[in-house]
């Protein structure tokens, strides 16, 4: 079975075409990756559709517009995994 | 349809919460000049308009899904295909489904239809934003009256 963040690699370099080596966990998935919000879009909805949740990305976007939190604890892939971990957590909770 | 403000749906026939899907319909106009340009001597429903009332009727449902407190805005088109020519005086079915609901989008799969055969397809992603003033929300509330949008609960909701 694997990880979270090997299923949202190649969830990222299938979707924006991206070498799947070029992939880190620390990669940011804006800046370091380039995806713009729009892609990100179709990124999130592969994600939900694998993991079977929501994505909650207004609720970050909120919280980043309101200095709340950084990019770095969404965006940044191994971030983003943990975060994916907590939300199919808290579904099966 | 009235082409010149761009509402390309006549009606709302059916929306059903429960499914998560709506069907209207739309009569081409028999003139317009955009048929005088698409194309002279053979007068076509340009394909993007197909898409645009696609999107159109997916964002009804999405108005509906929302009780009219958010605003879906076109984002993406994809797997669009034509597969017939629509003509002026044409009556077209549109039908659109949710395929997902997800944080501030929403994904739909929509289709047009002419004599119970599917004209074009497509799946559709749309924004879900707040309305961005209290004037749009308004008018909107206005092209919704003309569609048949009851402000009531749906049927089959």
């Amino acid at each position: 079975m694997s990880s979270t963040f090997d299923t949202i690699a190649n969830i990222i370099a299938e979707t924006c075409d991206i070498p799947r080596d070029s992939i880190k966990p620390e990669s940011h998935a804006i800046n370091d990756l380039g995806i713009d919000s729009l892609d990100f879009l179709d990124i999130a909805f592969a994600i939900d559709k694998a993991f079977g949740i929501k994505l909650p990305l207004e609720q970050w976007t909120q919280e980043v517009n309101d200095g709340k939190a950084t990019t770095d604890q969404y965006f940044v892939l191994k971030n983003l995994s943990a975060r994916i971990d907590e939300l199919v957590a808290a579904k099966g909770a | 349809m009235r082409l010149e403000y761009f509402q390309l749906i006549d009606r709302i026939v059916d929306i059903n919460l429960a499914d998560r899907k709506i069907s209207t319909e739309a009569t081409v106009p028999t003139t317009s000049t955009i048929f005088e340009g698409h194309f002279p001597g053979f007068p076509l429903m340009p394909g993007v308009l197909l898409i645009e009332a696609m999107a159109q009727t997916s964002g009804w449902l999405l108005v509906a899904i929302n009780r009219f407190e958010r605003m879906p805005f076109l984002a993406a088109v994809k797997d669009a295909k034509f597969r017939t020519f629509v003509t002026p005086g044409q009556k077209v079915s549109v039908n659109a489904s949710l395929v997902h609901d997800g944080s501030g989008y929403a994904i739909t799969r929509a289709s047009v239809e002419l004599d119970r055969k599917s004209v074009c397809d497509a799946v559709i992603t749309l924004r879900i934003m707040d309305f961005p003033n209290r004037e749009m929300r308004d008018k909107m509330r206005e092209t919704a009256a003309l569609v048949g949008f009851s402000t009531e609960v749906p049927a089959n909701g």
